[in-house]
């Protein structure tokens, strides 16, 4: 079985500065995937090639099976592209400019289930200038999936979201998925990749660090758990791969552990490890 | 094997389009632009005045201060610079308004979406130059009015004169189009585009013969508006919209139908060639 993505030595400069290096990445038929790392790490170019958006210097990429350098209008008919910001087309209302981008697909959806779809049914007279930046960002999704596309790319698709807002962002990308939707996201939000991601690559320096589940890339970078708990005033720390034994030890003579707590690594402490910032 | 764990669970859940219904044509989709690209001109109240209200209120303005009649006729400068000020009219909805709308869409990343879709520049193309079309006949009627109503100008009265009136009219929004579209891939943002259109579009038309009279302008003057599409377009619209003993002050002393339809058609295919050579979906690399 072929992967819907890809990718065999890719690499891009811009003018001196190399932002990917030889990047090799594969993203199977229906997974969310994740692209993750910090800013400036090669995350954007990496996924504007991949829509056809950039031209790369060197290297293999395949798409949906085909070149996105060069692949045609029925190729863009099969993906969906969520761009990283715009500020597009305000004074036209929702529901007229989900109606606008229906017309450019063979078969798309209703332009009222589609606002019904990522909760903006309430808002569809609006002027999409006067949106609030998650309702805009819902909208940008809307017209992504207008003519359900087998993969859809979301480039940092929750920057600057309240807590409340990113959740429910992240309800409607799973619903696509469920849909049977193959999803790339790139985010620099660690919460994010390992609420939605069935995989994710950290790159670093334009190139793939680790590629795993979060779990796994959390595990395999180090599985180590830390045992905290107060002695007297002091504070004691271990870190021991048998949390269980350590404190049964601890507590065989009857002494109460004082706030004791058992913390495993998160993905946050592989990513930072992965990205060398630890 | 970690990857088999991972692609099991996935492929059951890929839903694959087997049957790619017909894509419309790059056409139906320039086509369905059309109203929503009038609906973003319209819904901007400033711009819209801007476009519409200039021509109009300076021809009103430097029509009530050129009111001596030109020796031997009845007609006015006024009324002269009324019929040339319909170039104005055409060079400020075709060349400012489509190298101002076109870096816009650029900055906002308007054009980058669309370039997502299955839709192609011609698609987009059509789409402003449906706007143009429509927004330039508006110009007209307003400018049409004004002149005959306050300058006494007299619409054409045979099918030569409108004959005459459409084409000029219909090279001029091309070639004022096209070098607006190109003008537009010259600059990063609609602020730097409003003034690289609107400078030069003011400066042309001390050039052109539709501020000033050409028979006042020095010779280098002339020569220099003569490269342009503006001054072409003005002399065509005099031609059928002034009485036709007016031709004596025209600097050639004739009309020059021949000579204005070569200048526009070139211009047009000229820019189409710089067009096409220069066009950029993004200012991404």
């Amino acid at each position: 079985m072929t992967s819907a993505i890809s990718v065999r030595g890719m690499s891009k400069s811009y003018g001196r500065r190399q932002a990917v290096r030889e990047l090799d990445l594969d993203v199977g038929y229906g997974e969310i995937f994740a692209i993750l790392g910090p800013n400036g790490a090669g995350k954007s170019t990496t996924i504007e090639i991949l829509e056809g958006h950039r031209k790369r210097d060197a290297g293999q990429v395949s798409v949906l099976g085909e070149d996105p350098g060069t692949a045609g209008r029925s190729w863009r008919a099969r993906i969906g592209i969520v761009l990283q910001e715009s500020s597009d087309f305000g004074m036209l209302t929702v529901l007229e400019t989900a109606r606008m981008f229906a017309k450019c697909y063979g078969k798309a959806r209703a332009p009222a289930d589609l606002l019904e779809l990522v909760g903006l049914a309430s808002s569809s007279g609006s002027r999409v200038r006067t949106l609030s930046g998650g309702q805009r960002r819902r909208l940008d999704v809307a017209l992504g999936i207008v003519a359900t596309p087998e993969l859809l790319f979301l480039d940092e698709p929750t920057t600057g979201f309240d807590p409340e807002a990113r959740r429910q962002f992240w309800d409607l990308i799973r619903v696509l998925a469920d849909d049977g939707t193959t999803i790339l996201l790139t985010t620099h939000y660690l919460e994010e990749a390992a609420a939605l991601a069935d995989r994710v690559a950290v790159i670093a320096g334009g190139r793939v660090a680790a590629v795993d589940s979060p779990a796994r890339l959390t595990a395999h970078t180090s599985s180590a758990a830390t045992v905290r708990w107060m002695e007297g005033d002091e504070q004691r720390e271990e870190q021991t791969d048998h949390p269980t034994e350590l404190i049964r030890q601890r507590s065989m003579d009857g002494t109460e552990l004082a706030q004791l707590t058992v913390t495993r690594p998160t993905l946050e402490d592989a990513y930072l490890r992965l990205t060398g910032q630890a | 094997m970690a990857v088999e764990s991972w692609e099991g669970a996935a492929v059951s859940r890929h839903r694959g389009d087997d049957l790619q219904p017909a894509l419309p044509s790059p056409v139906c989709i320039g086509l369905s632009r059309v109203v929503p690209e009038i609906k973003m001109f319209y819904r901007r109240p400033e711009q819209l005045a801007l476009t519409f209200s200039m021509p109009a209120v300076i021809c009103l303005l430097l029509g009530s201060i050129f009111t001596a009649k030109l020796p031997g006729t009845q007609t006015s400068t006024g009324a002269v610079i009324a019929a040339s000020m319909l170039a104005y009219g055409i060079l400020s909805t075709s060349f400012v308004n489509l190298g101002i709308g076109i870096a816009a869409d650029r900055e906002t990343g308007a054009l980058r979406r669309l370039h997502g879709t299955p839709a192609t520049a011609s698609s987009y193309f059509i789409g402003k130059i449906m706007l143009v079309a429509v927004a330039s006949l508006a110009e007209a009627v307003i400018l049409l009015l004004v002149g005959v109503l306050v300058f006494r100008l007299h619409l054409p009265t045979n099918a030569f004169g409108w004959f005459t009136l459409t084409w000029v009219f219909i090279l001029g929004i091309i070639s004022c189009s096209l070098l607006g579209i190109f003008v537009s891939n010259l600059v990063s943002n609609a602020l730097s585009a409003a003034v690289i259109t609107n400078g030069p579009a003011v400066g042309l038309q001390f050039l052109s013969g539709t501020y000033v009279p050409l028979m006042v302008l020095p010779t280098w003057m002339l020569i220099v508006g003569s490269i342009f599409p503006v001054k072409w377009m003005a002399q065509g619209f005099r031609s059928v919209l002034l009485p036709p003993q007016m031709v004596v002050f025209e600097p050639a002393g004739q009309w020059e139908h021949g000579r204005t339809f070569l200048v526009l058609a070139t211009w047009s295919i000229v820019g189409l060639l710089a067009c096409l050579s220069v066009f950029r979906w993004s200012d991404k690399r």
